[in-house]
Protein backbone atom coordinates (compact mmCIF):
# COMPACT_ATOMS: atom_id res chain seq x y z
CA UNK A 1 0.00 0.00 0.00
CA UNK A 2 3.08 2.38 1.21
CA UNK A 3 4.83 1.76 -2.30
CA UNK A 4 1.61 1.96 -4.38
CA UNK A 5 1.11 5.42 -2.34
CA UNK A 6 4.23 6.70 -3.09
CA UNK A 7 4.28 5.73 -6.87
CA UNK A 8 1.18 7.79 -7.40
CA UNK A 9 2.89 10.69 -5.58
CA UNK A 10 5.68 10.14 -7.78
CA UNK A 11 3.37 10.16 -10.67
CA UNK A 12 1.85 13.36 -9.49
CA UNK A 13 4.94 14.88 -9.06
CA UNK A 14 6.03 14.09 -12.60
CA UNK A 15 2.64 15.51 -13.88
CA UNK A 16 3.82 18.97 -12.10
CA UNK A 17 7.13 18.95 -13.80
CA UNK A 18 5.52 18.10 -17.18
CA UNK A 19 3.07 21.18 -16.14
CA UNK A 20 5.50 23.64 -15.03
CA UNK A 21 8.19 22.44 -17.73
CA UNK A 22 6.01 23.91 -20.16
CA UNK A 23 4.11 26.96 -18.42
CA UNK A 24 3.23 28.81 -21.66
CA UNK A 25 1.34 25.90 -23.11
CA UNK A 26 -0.13 24.62 -19.85
CA UNK A 27 -2.06 27.77 -19.20
CA UNK A 28 -2.95 28.18 -22.79
CA UNK A 29 -4.44 24.49 -22.40
CA UNK A 30 -5.84 25.44 -19.12
CA UNK A 31 -7.45 28.57 -20.68
CA UNK A 32 -8.83 26.67 -23.99
CA UNK A 33 -10.10 23.94 -21.78
CA UNK A 34 -12.17 26.81 -19.34
CA UNK A 35 -13.76 28.20 -22.44
CA UNK A 36 -14.84 25.32 -24.03
CA UNK A 37 -16.16 23.62 -20.45
CA UNK A 38 -17.90 26.95 -20.03
CA UNK A 39 -20.19 27.04 -23.22
CA UNK A 40 -22.14 24.01 -22.30
CA UNK A 41 -22.03 24.15 -18.65
CA UNK A 42 -23.67 28.27 -19.03
CA UNK A 43 -26.18 27.01 -20.92
CA UNK A 44 -27.18 24.50 -18.90
CA UNK A 45 -26.95 26.54 -16.10
CA UNK A 46 -29.08 29.40 -17.94
CA UNK A 47 -31.75 26.65 -18.93
CA UNK A 48 -31.74 25.13 -15.00
CA UNK A 49 -32.35 29.19 -14.16
CA UNK A 50 -35.27 29.41 -16.85
CA UNK A 51 -37.18 26.07 -15.44
CA UNK A 52 -36.87 27.20 -11.87
CA UNK A 53 -39.53 30.03 -13.90
CA UNK A 54 -41.62 27.73 -15.03
CA UNK A 55 -40.90 24.99 -11.82
CA UNK A 56 -42.41 28.14 -10.00
CA UNK A 57 -45.25 28.53 -11.59
CA UNK A 58 -45.89 24.29 -10.85
CA UNK A 59 -45.25 24.58 -7.17
CA UNK A 60 -48.44 26.44 -6.33
CA UNK A 61 -50.91 26.24 -9.13
CA UNK A 62 -54.65 26.79 -8.85
CA UNK A 63 -57.29 25.01 -10.10
CA UNK A 64 -61.05 26.80 -10.30
CA UNK A 65 -63.59 23.89 -10.00
CA UNK A 66 -66.84 25.64 -11.22
CA UNK A 67 -70.09 23.59 -10.51
CA UNK A 68 -73.50 23.30 -12.26
CA UNK A 69 -75.71 25.98 -11.75
CA UNK A 70 -78.29 23.68 -10.31
CA UNK A 71 -75.69 22.37 -7.74
CA UNK A 72 -77.57 21.38 -4.50
CA UNK A 73 -75.89 21.58 -0.89
CA UNK A 74 -75.79 17.87 -0.96
CA UNK A 75 -73.42 18.22 -4.04
CA UNK A 76 -71.62 21.13 -2.67
CA UNK A 77 -70.75 18.79 0.27
CA UNK A 78 -69.82 15.65 -1.50
CA UNK A 79 -67.31 17.25 -3.54
CA UNK A 80 -66.05 18.89 -0.65
CA UNK A 81 -65.38 15.62 0.74
CA UNK A 82 -64.12 14.29 -2.03
CA UNK A 83 -60.86 17.52 -2.70
CA UNK A 84 -60.89 16.73 1.62
CA UNK A 85 -58.94 13.33 0.75
CA UNK A 86 -57.10 14.29 -2.65
CA UNK A 87 -53.87 14.50 -1.68
CA UNK A 88 -52.31 16.42 -4.20
CA UNK A 89 -54.30 19.30 -3.32
CA UNK A 90 -52.65 21.42 -0.62
CA UNK A 91 -55.84 23.53 0.75
CA UNK A 92 -59.30 24.63 -0.98
CA UNK A 93 -61.78 27.26 -0.71
CA UNK A 94 -65.37 27.19 -1.69
CA UNK A 95 -66.75 30.32 -3.00
CA UNK A 96 -70.70 30.30 -3.43
CA UNK A 97 -72.22 31.83 -6.44
CA UNK A 98 -73.92 34.56 -3.64
CA UNK A 99 -70.64 35.53 -2.27
CA UNK A 100 -68.74 35.60 -6.11
CA UNK A 101 -72.03 37.92 -7.39
CA UNK A 102 -71.32 39.94 -4.12
CA UNK A 103 -67.61 40.37 -5.44
CA UNK A 104 -68.20 41.01 -8.86
CA UNK A 105 -70.62 43.34 -8.06
CA UNK A 106 -68.43 45.51 -5.93
CA UNK A 107 -65.31 45.45 -7.42
CA UNK A 108 -65.79 45.25 -11.39
CA UNK A 109 -66.73 47.72 -14.06
CA UNK A 110 -69.63 45.47 -14.45
CA UNK A 111 -71.28 46.44 -11.12
CA UNK A 112 -74.13 48.11 -12.82
CA UNK A 113 -74.72 45.00 -15.35
CA UNK A 114 -74.53 42.50 -12.73
CA UNK A 115 -76.69 44.62 -10.55
CA UNK A 116 -79.72 44.69 -12.74
CA UNK A 117 -79.36 40.98 -13.32
CA UNK A 118 -82.69 38.69 -12.76
CA UNK A 119 -81.06 35.88 -12.16
CA UNK A 120 -77.35 34.76 -10.67
CA UNK A 121 -75.44 33.63 -13.65
CA UNK A 122 -72.72 32.49 -11.35
CA UNK A 123 -71.52 28.72 -10.26
CA UNK A 124 -70.23 28.00 -7.01
CA UNK A 125 -66.88 27.67 -7.21
CA UNK A 126 -64.17 25.76 -5.42
CA UNK A 127 -60.64 27.53 -5.72
CA UNK A 128 -58.39 24.68 -5.66
CA UNK A 129 -54.33 25.23 -4.44
CA UNK A 130 -52.19 22.35 -4.84
CA UNK A 131 -48.81 20.99 -3.10
CA UNK A 132 -46.03 20.69 -5.34
CA UNK A 133 -46.90 18.47 -8.54
CA UNK A 134 -46.40 18.05 -12.24
CA UNK A 135 -47.58 19.11 -15.53
CA UNK A 136 -49.23 15.79 -16.13
CA UNK A 137 -50.59 15.43 -12.38
CA UNK A 138 -52.24 18.70 -13.00
CA UNK A 139 -53.99 17.35 -16.37
CA UNK A 140 -54.90 13.85 -14.23
CA UNK A 141 -56.22 15.89 -11.53
CA UNK A 142 -58.61 17.77 -13.87
CA UNK A 143 -59.95 15.25 -15.64
CA UNK A 144 -60.69 12.68 -12.14
CA UNK A 145 -62.52 16.14 -10.86
CA UNK A 146 -64.24 16.69 -14.23
CA UNK A 147 -65.40 13.19 -14.19
CA UNK A 148 -67.35 13.90 -10.92
CA UNK A 149 -71.36 14.48 -10.91
CA UNK A 150 -72.04 18.35 -11.42
CA UNK A 151 -69.19 19.96 -12.05
CA UNK A 152 -69.21 21.91 -15.26
CA UNK A 153 -65.56 23.28 -15.55
CA UNK A 154 -62.47 22.68 -14.10
CA UNK A 155 -60.00 25.52 -14.96
CA UNK A 156 -56.48 25.91 -14.84
CA UNK A 157 -53.94 27.46 -17.08
CA UNK A 158 -50.76 25.73 -17.14
CA UNK A 159 -50.39 25.72 -21.16
CA UNK A 160 -48.12 28.81 -21.47
CA UNK A 161 -45.71 26.41 -18.46
CA UNK A 162 -46.22 23.05 -20.76
CA UNK A 163 -44.83 25.31 -23.50
CA UNK A 164 -42.35 26.87 -21.87
CA UNK A 165 -40.97 23.42 -19.77
CA UNK A 166 -41.07 22.13 -23.76
CA UNK A 167 -38.78 24.51 -24.98
CA UNK A 168 -36.27 23.85 -21.93
CA UNK A 169 -36.54 20.51 -22.55
CA UNK A 170 -35.50 21.16 -26.31
CA UNK A 171 -32.94 23.48 -24.87
CA UNK A 172 -31.45 20.94 -22.81
CA UNK A 173 -31.44 17.87 -25.64
CA UNK A 174 -29.34 20.82 -27.70
CA UNK A 175 -26.98 21.67 -24.43
CA UNK A 176 -26.44 18.27 -23.83
CA UNK A 177 -25.71 17.64 -27.58
CA UNK A 178 -23.33 20.27 -27.28
CA UNK A 179 -22.04 19.61 -24.17
CA UNK A 180 -20.66 16.10 -25.90
CA UNK A 181 -19.62 17.48 -28.80
CA UNK A 182 -17.46 20.31 -26.52
CA UNK A 183 -16.35 17.30 -24.14
CA UNK A 184 -15.26 15.08 -26.89
CA UNK A 185 -13.04 18.31 -28.50
CA UNK A 186 -11.47 18.50 -25.13
CA UNK A 187 -10.57 15.10 -24.90
CA UNK A 188 -8.89 15.28 -28.43
CA UNK A 189 -7.18 18.56 -27.04
CA UNK A 190 -5.81 16.15 -23.82
CA UNK A 191 -4.84 13.88 -26.18
CA UNK A 192 -2.53 15.60 -28.69
CA UNK A 193 -1.39 17.44 -25.75
CA UNK A 194 -0.39 14.31 -23.89
CA UNK A 195 1.10 12.86 -27.46
CA UNK A 196 3.65 15.98 -27.35
CA UNK A 197 4.73 15.50 -24.07
CA UNK A 198 5.12 11.69 -24.98
CA UNK A 199 7.25 12.56 -27.42
CA UNK A 200 9.66 15.18 -25.45
CA UNK A 201 9.59 12.34 -23.06
CA UNK A 202 10.25 9.74 -25.02
CA UNK A 203 13.51 8.80 -24.64
CA UNK A 204 12.75 8.49 -20.81
CA UNK A 205 9.58 6.03 -21.55
CA UNK A 206 11.72 4.09 -23.28
CA UNK A 207 14.75 3.44 -20.57
CA UNK A 208 11.53 3.02 -18.04
CA UNK A 209 10.12 0.09 -19.61
CA UNK A 210 13.76 -1.14 -20.91
CA UNK A 211 14.30 -1.42 -16.45
CA UNK A 212 10.72 -2.96 -16.03
CA UNK A 213 8.52 0.11 -16.15
CA UNK A 214 5.07 -1.72 -16.28
CA UNK A 215 2.67 0.18 -18.36
CA UNK A 216 0.78 1.45 -15.40
CA UNK A 217 3.56 3.28 -14.36
CA UNK A 218 4.33 4.73 -17.58
CA UNK A 219 0.85 5.73 -18.09
CA UNK A 220 0.50 7.27 -14.73
CA UNK A 221 2.14 10.46 -14.52
CA UNK A 222 0.14 11.23 -18.07
CA UNK A 223 -3.11 10.34 -16.48
CA UNK A 224 -2.39 12.91 -13.58
CA UNK A 225 -1.63 15.67 -15.93
CA UNK A 226 -4.68 15.04 -17.98
CA UNK A 227 -7.05 14.98 -14.72
CA UNK A 228 -4.75 18.33 -13.93
CA UNK A 229 -5.57 19.90 -16.65
CA UNK A 230 -8.99 18.95 -16.56
CA UNK A 231 -9.68 20.21 -13.27
CA UNK A 232 -7.57 23.68 -14.04
CA UNK A 233 -9.73 23.72 -17.04
CA UNK A 234 -13.37 23.35 -14.57
CA UNK A 235 -12.34 25.52 -12.20
CA UNK A 236 -11.20 28.49 -14.52
CA UNK A 237 -14.91 27.75 -16.83
CA UNK A 238 -16.57 27.84 -13.20
CA UNK A 239 -14.74 31.68 -12.50
CA UNK A 240 -15.66 32.67 -16.38
CA UNK A 241 -19.70 31.90 -15.02
CA UNK A 242 -19.47 33.24 -11.79
CA UNK A 243 -18.01 36.06 -13.51
CA UNK A 244 -20.47 36.30 -16.31
CA UNK A 245 -23.48 35.52 -13.67
CA UNK A 246 -23.07 38.31 -11.67
CA UNK A 247 -22.79 40.76 -14.67
CA UNK A 248 -26.04 39.41 -16.58
CA UNK A 249 -27.65 39.73 -12.55
CA UNK A 250 -26.96 43.28 -12.75
CA UNK A 251 -28.81 44.21 -16.44
CA UNK A 252 -31.32 41.74 -14.98
CA UNK A 253 -32.29 43.72 -11.70
CA UNK A 254 -33.53 46.30 -13.89
CA UNK A 255 -35.41 44.12 -16.06
CA UNK A 256 -36.67 42.05 -13.49
CA UNK A 257 -38.06 45.08 -10.90
CA UNK A 258 -39.97 46.17 -14.69
CA UNK A 259 -42.09 42.82 -14.43
CA UNK A 260 -42.34 43.19 -10.48
CA UNK A 261 -40.48 39.93 -10.30
CA UNK A 262 -37.24 38.89 -8.27
CA UNK A 263 -35.91 36.71 -10.82
CA UNK A 264 -31.76 36.44 -10.59
CA UNK A 265 -29.56 33.74 -12.37
CA UNK A 266 -27.86 31.49 -9.62
CA UNK A 267 -24.64 29.74 -10.04
CA UNK A 268 -24.23 26.24 -9.75
CA UNK A 269 -25.27 24.43 -6.48
CA UNK A 270 -22.14 22.66 -4.61
CA UNK A 271 -23.13 19.29 -6.43
CA UNK A 272 -23.90 21.10 -9.83
CA UNK A 273 -19.98 22.57 -9.48
CA UNK A 274 -18.61 19.12 -7.98
CA UNK A 275 -20.03 17.41 -10.95
CA UNK A 276 -19.04 19.92 -13.48
CA UNK A 277 -15.46 19.36 -11.90
CA UNK A 278 -15.59 15.46 -11.94
CA UNK A 279 -16.98 15.51 -16.10
CA UNK A 280 -14.02 17.72 -16.64
CA UNK A 281 -11.18 15.44 -14.68
CA UNK A 282 -12.36 12.48 -16.22
CA UNK A 283 -12.59 13.90 -19.63
CA UNK A 284 -9.03 15.33 -19.40
CA UNK A 285 -7.58 11.54 -18.05
CA UNK A 286 -9.87 10.03 -20.58
CA UNK A 287 -8.03 11.95 -23.33
CA UNK A 288 -4.72 11.06 -21.48
CA UNK A 289 -5.59 7.74 -21.47
CA UNK A 290 -6.11 7.15 -24.73
CA UNK A 291 -3.06 9.09 -25.94
CA UNK A 292 -0.29 7.17 -23.87
CA UNK A 293 -2.10 3.92 -24.32
CA UNK A 294 -1.86 4.45 -28.46
CA UNK A 295 1.82 5.07 -27.66
CA UNK A 296 2.15 2.38 -25.99
CA UNK A 297 0.46 -0.40 -28.16
CA UNK A 298 2.60 1.73 -30.87
CA UNK A 299 5.96 0.95 -29.37
CA UNK A 300 5.09 -2.47 -27.59
CA UNK A 301 8.20 -4.12 -28.64
CA UNK A 302 10.42 -2.41 -26.07
CA UNK B 1 19.12 -20.59 -16.00
CA UNK B 2 19.22 -19.33 -19.86
CA UNK B 3 18.18 -21.57 -22.17
CA UNK B 4 17.31 -21.37 -26.08
CA UNK B 5 16.10 -23.96 -27.75
CA UNK B 6 16.10 -23.86 -31.78
CA UNK B 7 15.41 -20.21 -31.75
CA UNK B 8 14.81 -18.18 -34.89
CA UNK B 9 13.75 -14.94 -35.84
CA UNK B 10 13.13 -13.41 -38.71
CA UNK B 11 12.22 -9.67 -38.81
CA UNK B 12 9.15 -8.17 -40.92
CA UNK B 13 11.62 -7.03 -43.49
CA UNK B 14 12.56 -10.83 -43.97
CA UNK B 15 15.88 -10.55 -42.72
CA UNK B 16 16.71 -13.21 -40.97
CA UNK B 17 18.79 -12.86 -37.75
CA UNK B 18 18.75 -15.61 -35.81
CA UNK B 19 18.61 -19.47 -37.04
CA UNK B 20 17.77 -22.86 -35.26
CA UNK B 21 19.98 -21.51 -32.49
CA UNK B 22 20.35 -23.78 -28.87
CA UNK B 23 22.28 -23.38 -25.65
CA UNK B 24 21.87 -23.08 -21.97
CA UNK B 25 23.86 -20.72 -19.84
CA UNK B 26 23.83 -21.67 -16.15
CA UNK B 27 23.79 -19.51 -12.96
CA UNK B 28 26.53 -17.34 -12.48
CA UNK B 29 28.80 -17.61 -15.44
CA UNK B 30 30.41 -14.93 -17.66
CA UNK B 31 29.76 -15.66 -21.67
CA UNK B 32 31.00 -13.53 -24.79
CA UNK B 33 28.93 -13.79 -27.72
CA UNK B 34 30.92 -13.27 -30.63
CA UNK B 35 30.36 -12.57 -34.36
CA UNK B 36 30.47 -9.95 -36.97
CA UNK B 37 28.36 -7.23 -37.20
CA UNK B 38 24.56 -8.66 -38.07
CA UNK B 39 25.59 -12.13 -36.78
CA UNK B 40 23.01 -11.84 -34.03
CA UNK B 41 24.60 -11.19 -30.93
CA UNK B 42 22.30 -8.27 -30.51
CA UNK B 43 19.35 -9.88 -31.29
CA UNK B 44 19.90 -12.94 -29.02
CA UNK B 45 20.00 -10.34 -26.31
CA UNK B 46 17.37 -8.84 -27.08
CA UNK B 47 15.47 -12.19 -27.07
CA UNK B 48 16.77 -12.70 -23.42
CA UNK B 49 15.37 -9.13 -22.41
CA UNK B 50 11.55 -9.84 -24.22
CA UNK B 51 12.82 -6.78 -26.17
CA UNK B 52 12.36 -9.07 -29.41
CA UNK B 53 10.32 -12.16 -29.75
CA UNK B 54 11.49 -15.35 -31.11
CA UNK B 55 9.76 -16.23 -34.59
CA UNK B 56 9.59 -20.11 -33.44
CA UNK B 57 12.05 -21.88 -30.84
CA UNK B 58 11.44 -21.21 -27.35
CA UNK B 59 13.47 -18.87 -24.90
CA UNK B 60 13.77 -19.45 -21.27
CA UNK B 61 14.74 -17.39 -18.57
CA UNK B 62 14.46 -18.45 -15.42
CA UNK B 63 10.95 -19.78 -14.74
CA UNK B 64 9.94 -17.44 -17.79
CA UNK B 65 9.36 -18.87 -21.29
CA UNK B 66 9.02 -16.71 -24.00
CA UNK B 67 6.34 -19.07 -25.84
CA UNK B 68 3.29 -18.78 -22.43
CA UNK B 69 4.76 -15.32 -21.43
CA UNK B 70 1.76 -12.82 -21.16
CA UNK B 71 3.10 -8.89 -22.29
CA UNK B 72 2.00 -8.18 -18.82
CA UNK B 73 5.04 -10.33 -17.34
CA UNK B 74 8.21 -8.56 -19.52
CA UNK B 75 8.55 -5.08 -16.70
CA UNK B 76 9.10 -8.03 -14.17
CA UNK B 77 11.63 -10.39 -16.01
CA UNK B 78 13.54 -6.79 -16.75
CA UNK B 79 13.98 -5.76 -13.06
CA UNK B 80 15.68 -9.27 -12.56
CA UNK B 81 18.04 -8.54 -15.54
CA UNK B 82 20.87 -5.53 -15.69
CA UNK B 83 20.82 -3.96 -19.65
CA UNK B 84 23.81 -2.05 -21.35
CA UNK B 85 23.22 -1.15 -24.69
CA UNK B 86 25.62 0.05 -27.26
CA UNK B 87 23.84 2.89 -27.81
CA UNK B 88 23.78 3.81 -23.90
CA UNK B 89 20.13 4.96 -23.53
CA UNK B 90 20.93 8.06 -21.21
CA UNK B 91 18.47 10.70 -20.23
CA UNK B 92 20.45 13.99 -20.80
CA UNK B 93 17.90 16.15 -18.56
CA UNK B 94 18.79 14.62 -14.98
CA UNK B 95 21.72 14.63 -13.14
CA UNK B 96 23.60 10.84 -12.94
CA UNK B 97 22.40 10.01 -9.83
CA UNK B 98 19.08 10.20 -11.17
CA UNK B 99 19.57 8.30 -14.07
CA UNK B 100 21.34 5.77 -12.02
CA UNK B 101 17.73 6.19 -9.58
CA UNK B 102 15.01 5.15 -11.96
CA UNK B 103 14.87 1.52 -12.15
CA UNK B 104 14.41 1.84 -7.99
CA UNK B 105 11.77 4.57 -8.83
CA UNK B 106 10.20 2.23 -11.63
CA UNK B 107 9.29 -0.46 -8.34
CA UNK B 108 8.46 2.11 -6.04
CA UNK B 109 11.75 2.14 -3.95
CA UNK B 110 11.28 4.54 -0.60
CA UNK B 111 13.31 7.90 -1.43
CA UNK B 112 16.13 7.39 0.86
CA UNK B 113 16.76 3.80 0.24
CA UNK B 114 16.84 4.31 -3.37
CA UNK B 115 19.28 7.42 -3.16
CA UNK B 116 21.50 5.33 -1.09
CA UNK B 117 21.52 2.26 -3.31
CA UNK B 118 22.06 4.63 -6.51
CA UNK B 119 24.92 6.09 -4.71
CA UNK B 120 26.41 2.24 -3.65
CA UNK B 121 25.79 1.53 -7.37
CA UNK B 122 28.00 4.62 -8.22
CA UNK B 123 30.82 3.66 -6.14
CA UNK B 124 30.80 0.30 -6.97
CA UNK B 125 31.76 1.62 -10.64
CA UNK B 126 34.11 4.65 -9.04
CA UNK B 127 31.46 7.54 -10.08
CA UNK B 128 30.14 8.36 -6.86
CA UNK B 129 31.81 12.13 -6.94
CA UNK B 130 29.91 12.67 -10.66
CA UNK B 131 26.70 11.87 -8.75
CA UNK B 132 25.48 15.50 -9.33
CA UNK B 133 27.14 16.12 -12.77
CA UNK B 134 24.96 16.11 -16.06
CA UNK B 135 25.73 13.15 -18.09
CA UNK B 136 26.87 15.22 -21.01
CA UNK B 137 29.69 16.13 -18.56
CA UNK B 138 30.95 12.35 -18.35
CA UNK B 139 33.56 10.84 -20.72
CA UNK B 140 32.97 7.89 -22.60
CA UNK B 141 34.21 5.66 -20.40
CA UNK B 142 32.41 7.10 -17.37
CA UNK B 143 29.06 7.43 -19.31
CA UNK B 144 29.49 3.81 -19.77
CA UNK B 145 30.58 2.95 -15.66
CA UNK B 146 27.19 5.27 -15.76
CA UNK B 147 24.97 3.21 -17.33
CA UNK B 148 26.66 -0.56 -15.70
CA UNK B 149 25.48 1.13 -12.26
CA UNK B 150 22.23 1.64 -13.50
CA UNK B 151 22.21 -1.23 -14.43
CA UNK B 152 23.00 -3.10 -11.49
CA UNK B 153 21.41 -0.99 -9.17
CA UNK B 154 18.49 -3.49 -8.95
CA UNK B 155 20.76 -6.19 -7.90
CA UNK B 156 19.69 -7.91 -11.04
CA UNK B 157 21.01 -11.65 -11.53
CA UNK B 158 21.72 -11.39 -14.79
CA UNK B 159 23.88 -8.68 -16.52
CA UNK B 160 23.41 -8.25 -20.30
CA UNK B 161 25.95 -5.77 -21.96
CA UNK B 162 25.58 -5.21 -25.91
CA UNK B 163 29.07 -3.77 -27.16
CA UNK B 164 29.60 -2.01 -24.15
CA UNK B 165 33.42 -0.97 -25.15
CA UNK B 166 32.41 -0.13 -28.94
CA UNK B 167 33.02 3.14 -28.34
CA UNK B 168 35.65 3.08 -25.90
CA UNK B 169 39.66 3.53 -26.25
CA UNK B 170 41.27 0.18 -25.48
CA UNK B 171 42.34 1.77 -21.66
CA UNK B 172 38.41 2.52 -21.09
CA UNK B 173 37.66 -0.83 -22.09
CA UNK B 174 39.56 -2.71 -19.90
CA UNK B 175 38.58 -0.81 -17.11
CA UNK B 176 34.87 -1.32 -17.74
CA UNK B 177 35.84 -5.37 -18.22
CA UNK B 178 37.08 -4.79 -14.97
CA UNK B 179 33.92 -3.73 -13.66
CA UNK B 180 31.71 -6.94 -15.18
CA UNK B 181 34.38 -9.31 -13.72
CA UNK B 182 33.74 -7.61 -10.32
CA UNK B 183 30.28 -8.54 -10.86
CA UNK B 184 30.93 -12.12 -12.00
CA UNK B 185 33.24 -12.88 -8.99
CA UNK B 186 30.65 -11.87 -6.53
CA UNK B 187 28.00 -14.64 -8.68
CA UNK B 188 25.98 -12.13 -10.62
CA UNK B 189 25.40 -13.96 -14.63
CA UNK B 190 27.30 -11.85 -17.20
CA UNK B 191 26.50 -11.98 -20.87
CA UNK B 192 28.31 -10.02 -23.09
CA UNK B 193 28.10 -8.84 -27.35
CA UNK B 194 31.35 -8.17 -28.24
CA UNK B 195 33.37 -7.94 -31.67
CA UNK B 196 36.50 -6.93 -29.61
CA UNK B 197 38.40 -10.07 -29.56
CA UNK B 198 40.88 -8.99 -27.02
CA UNK B 199 38.27 -8.57 -24.19
CA UNK B 200 37.97 -12.24 -24.09
CA UNK B 201 39.32 -13.79 -21.54
CA UNK B 202 40.85 -17.54 -21.72
CA UNK B 203 38.19 -19.21 -19.23
CA UNK B 204 35.79 -17.70 -20.26
CA UNK B 205 32.62 -19.31 -22.38
CA UNK B 206 32.11 -18.28 -25.77
CA UNK B 207 29.53 -18.93 -27.85
CA UNK B 208 30.39 -17.29 -31.69
CA UNK B 209 27.93 -16.67 -34.16
CA UNK B 210 28.14 -16.72 -37.64
CA UNK B 211 24.90 -15.32 -40.14
CA UNK B 212 22.15 -16.63 -37.65
CA UNK B 213 24.08 -19.53 -36.70
CA UNK B 214 25.61 -20.87 -33.40
CA UNK B 215 29.19 -22.01 -34.76
CA UNK B 216 30.83 -25.17 -33.13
Amino acid sequence: MIRWLRQHGLAVGHAFEMLIGSPASSVLSIVVMGIVLSFPAGILLTLDNLRTVSGESLESPQLSVLMNTDAASDDIERINANLEKMSAIAHFQFISKEIALQQLQQETELAEIMRNLEQNPLPDVFAVNLGNVTVDEIEALRTTILAWPKIAHVLVDTDWARKLDAILSLGRIIAIMLAILFGAALVFAVFNMIRLQILTRSDEIEVSRLVGATNSYIRRPFLYFGAIQGLAGALLAWLILAVSIAQINKALFELARLYETTFKLDHFVWLDSLILLVIAIGLGWLGAYVSVTRYLLRSDNI
Amino acid sequence: MIQFVQVSKVYSGGFQALQGVSFSIMAGELVFFIGHSGAGKSTLLKLIAAIEQPTSGTVKVGKLDSSTMKRSAVPYLRRGLGLIFQEQKILYDRPVLDNVLLPLQVVGMESKVATARARAALDKVGLLHRGKANPVSLSGGEKQRMCIARAVVNRPTVLIADEPTANLDAAYAQEIMGVFRSFHQVGVTVLIATHDLALIENKSRVLQLYQGKLAQ
